[in-house]
This record gives structure tokens, C-alpha cells and sequence, in this order.
């Protein structure tokens, strides 16, 4: 018989760095002192569950969502989005939330505080969500952004990029991150990609065009596959009381 | 030569960037419509045992500046020390909420219900805390950190045990400013720095 032990402690040279000069909003919200590192305990091994039935039947068609109207979808290429999400341990991790938001085809949000000039697009949104399946697989149709210029160093683009936010079935295993695209030359000029320090886990976040899911007449897709943190099995460590 | 280990890699964290409302917080960002409400809006419902309580406090960054962009989560026991799912939890309390500082003032409120002690691994108590998880521009991973009560009896609570430097346990910790109203701020650098958590 084994239980559910603590989560796998954090790799944390596998993520950016807390503080880049390059990136300047960075060097004044990053902790100077040391993280406190422990085992996690149930409050960071619980977390807030979400069901099914909480979503609408176009929350992850981004395409629609927004119109709401089959005759008025968002202009852009558009793309499939698709992988599943896994733990450190290879399992599927079903049943979990996954949200993702973006720019316009024209790099333009729809946010109170964007103010670049490339104009919204009446159509789009730029927000979905979704929950895995039993395989942990998950699905959304959308537009592929457009990159564009924000005030860090004196020229600086950001590449295409979506975002993802992630639940997993823990606290402690709370993560967002941004899926890049194959073959965008931005991702290389980019201070907030650069973060990351180890080229093969920033190798992570491209997306590979994936030719057999795309639709023919209809849509391209890209396979976006994501790895939360794991919890230890253990025929070792009994369960907690209560649990 | 060994076998090959075969593990995954956590996928690596990027910020959530300025406009992370759009996403988790969509009417903050200006959208209606897509979906029928925000997530998250209360970690309770009506009914839900226990003191309600009111936590507020900003986000402040190394030149003492508040953000105006920062998305912050909970997640917490119920009054009982029960999480949701668990036998005999409130089912009033989901123990998760979802909120921004404020984009003018920069101000956070989190309304809640006091949890109780929950259970560490080995038998001890930890004094009651709500664990909080934080997202914004130029955060390249998600700061987790916890609130507990300066009116509670942390004595014995394992993790603020393990601070070595015992000033810097007044950072987890929320003051009373009323009845059922407390003030946490949370320091991301310098002088009295929240202690963030690798946990």
C-alpha cells in the first residue's frame, strides 16, 4: 500500500531567476533573502478543486468566445492549442484547471492599462479556460498573437506568446508560465524568455508545430505539454489523520 | 552506466506579466461576458462557520512602492482545520480566493473565514495560517508565503520555528486592527522582507 507523500521539492535552477538586470521590473519584486525551504504539509498539498460543469461550452474557443456569434469570429491565424499535463512521475494529471490568456493578432490586450496602439480587435477577448480530461489532455482554439513592443530596455518586443495558469490537485504545485511558438526569432531577443537560464527547459516552453492535429481548410496546431511538481509514493510515510 | 531515471521536469515558471487579470481575473482587465463570474470571487459562502474576518494590506516592492498590478491566491482550512474535501469539512468554505491590489491604490482585501490549526506530517499542529500565492510583472516564478494571526498562539508552529532569525517572523504574521480586521502587508524586498516559501 503506498500513500500520497510530500511534493517533490522544486528544482529551482530549472526556472528563471527571481532577479534580472534585463529584466527591469524584476530588480525591485524580487526577494533578497533566501526562500524558507521545507517539506510541504497538507496546506500545500490540498487545493481548490474546480468540476466540469462550471465551464461554458465556448470557454476554450477564444475564437468565439468573445462574439459569441459563429458570424463574427476573431481575426487571426488560427490555431489549435493542445497537450496534456503530466507529473514529475509521468502521471496524467486530470480534472485540473487550465487557463490561458493573450494578445490580439495585432500584440494588442484587451486590458484597462494597455495602451500600444495596435488596435483591439472587436471580436477577441483573449481570455479561455479548460479542464483536463481523464488523460490530463486539454484543448483550445484560438488566434496565434501578435508579438509587440513594451517599455523595458530602449527596444524590446515581446515574442508571440500565450499564457497558461495551472492548478494541479495541489497549492504547492500553483504555476503560470507562457507558451512561445517554433521558429519565432523574437524568442532569443527576449529579456523575460531569457530568465530562464538553461536553454533546454526555456526549449521547453516552444511549441512545436503539430502538423496531425491541425484541421486541414481550418486551423494549425501546436503541442504545448506541461509538468507540474510531483508528490513522493511512499510505502513509508502513513497518512495524515484526517486526510 | 546506470538505468535511465526516467523523470519529468517540472515545466519552468514564467511571469504572469501586467495584464495576468485578463486571464484569472477578467472584469478587473475590463472583459464581461465570457465568463458568468470571475473564479474565485469568496473562499466562503453564506453560512460558513467560524469568524469572518477581513484581511488587507498591499504588495510593496524594494523602493516601497505598492504594485498596482499584483494577483494574489489563498487557500485555507476551514474553522475546523478541515480542508475542502476533506471528511467533515464546511462545505461553505471552498478556501480559495482570488484577488488583485487595487490598480489605483495598490490596496488588497481578502474576506474569509479564520481557519483553524491543521496538522503537520509527524503528529504537530500548525497554528492557524492561510497560505498565499503571489503572481505580477516582473514575479519570473510565483512567491508563496503565509498569513498567520498575531492573536492566535503561534508558539509551537513548525515553519515559523524554522526561521532562523526571529525578527523576521512579524512578516508572516497579520496584526489586529479591529474586531474580525487585520493588516498584512507583504514585502517582496529589502527592509523587513516578507519570508517567501520553498515549500
Amino acid at each position: 500500500m503506498t500513500d500520497l507523500g510530500p511534493l517533490v521539492p522544486r528544482q529551482r535552477d530549472m526556472h528563471p531567476v527571481p532577479y534580472d538586470p534585463d529584466y527591469k521590473t524584476s530588480v525591485t519584486r524580487s526577494p533578497k533573502w533566501p526562500l524558507l525551504s521545507m517539506e510541504s504539509t497538507p496546506s500545500e498539498e490540498t487545493g481548490p478543486r474546480f468540476g466540469h460543469s462550471m465551464l461554458g461550452p465556448l470557454d476554450n474557443n477564444l475564437i468565439l468566445n468573445y462574439s459569441r456569434d459563429p458570424d463574427k469570429p476573431a481575426v487571426g491565424e488560427r490555431i489549435l492549442m493542445h497537450g496534456r499535463v503530466l507529473d514529475e512521475f509521468g502521471r496524467p494529471v486530470p480534472n485540473t484547471l487550465v487557463e490561458i490568456w493573450q494578445a490580439n493578432a495585432g500584440g494588442r490586450y484587451r486590458h484597462i492599462k494597455d495602451t500600444y496602439f495596435a488596435p483591439l480587435d472587436p471580436n477577441f477577448g483573449g481570455c479561455g479556460r479548460t479542464i483536463t480530461d481523464d488523460e490530463g489532455r486539454y484543448q483550445f482554439l484560438t488566434i496565434r498573437p501578435g508579438a509587440y513592443p513594451w517599455p523595458n530596455r530602449a527596444n524590446d518586443w515581446r515574442p508571440m506568446h500565450v499564457h497558461i495558469s495551472v492548478f494541479g490537485h495541489s497549492f504547492g504545485q500553483r504555476l503560470i508560465t507562457q507558451m512561445y511558438f517554433q521558429g519565432d526569432p523574437l524568442i532569443d531577443q527576449c529579456p523575460i524568455a531569457a530568465t530562464i537560464k538553461k536553454r533546454s527547459q526555456l526549449d521547453r516552453l516552444v511549441a512545436p508545430l503539430d502538423m496531425a492535429m491541425a484541421r486541414p481548410l481550418d486551423f494549425l496546431a501546436y503541442k504545448f505539454d506541461i509538468v507540474l511538481r510531483g508528490r513522493r509514493q511512499t510505502m513509508f510515510e502513513n497518512q495524515l489523520e484526517g486526510m | 552506466m546506470t538505468q535511465p531515471l526516467d523523470r519529468l521536469i517540472e515545466t519552468p515558471s514564467q511571469t504572469g506579466g501586467p495584464y495576468v487579470h485578463i486571464g484569472c481575473i477578467p472584469t478587473f482587465a475590463g472583459i464581461e461576458g465570457v465568463y458568468p463570474q470571475d473564479l474565485g470571487l469568496s473562499p466562503i459562502a453564506d453560512g460558513a462557520k467560524g469568524q469572518v474576518i477581513t484581511i488587507t494590506g498591499q504588495v510593496i516592492d524594494g523602493t516601497g512602492w505598492a504594485l498596482r498590478d499584483a494577483l494574489l491566491e489563498s487557500w485555507q482550512a476551514d474553522a475546523a482545520g478541515k480542508f475542502p474535501g476533506q471528511n467533515g469539512a464546511d462545505p461553505n468554505v471552498s478556501g480559495f480566493c482570488r484577488f488583485a491590489a487595487d490598480k489605483d491604490s495598490g490596496a488588497f482585501t481578502l474576506r474569509t473565514v479564520k481557519p483553524g490549526p491543521v496538522p503537520a506530517r509527524g503528529g504537530a499542529m500548525q497554528a492557524p495560517h492561510i497560505s498565499l500565492w503571489i503572481a505580477a510583472r516582473g514575479i519570473n516564478i510565483g512567491l508563496h508565503t503565509r498569513v498567520y494571526f498575531e492573536d492566535e498562539d503561534n508558539s509551537a508552529d513548525p515553519l515559523l520555528a524554522r526561521i532562523e532569525q526571529k525578527n523576521r517572523v512579524p512578516s508572516l504574521i497579520a496584526t489586529k486592527t479591529g474586531e474580525g480586521a487585520y493588516r498584512f502587508d507583504i514585502r517582496l524586498q529589502g527592509e523587513n522582507e516578507t519570508v517567501f516559501l520553498d515549500i
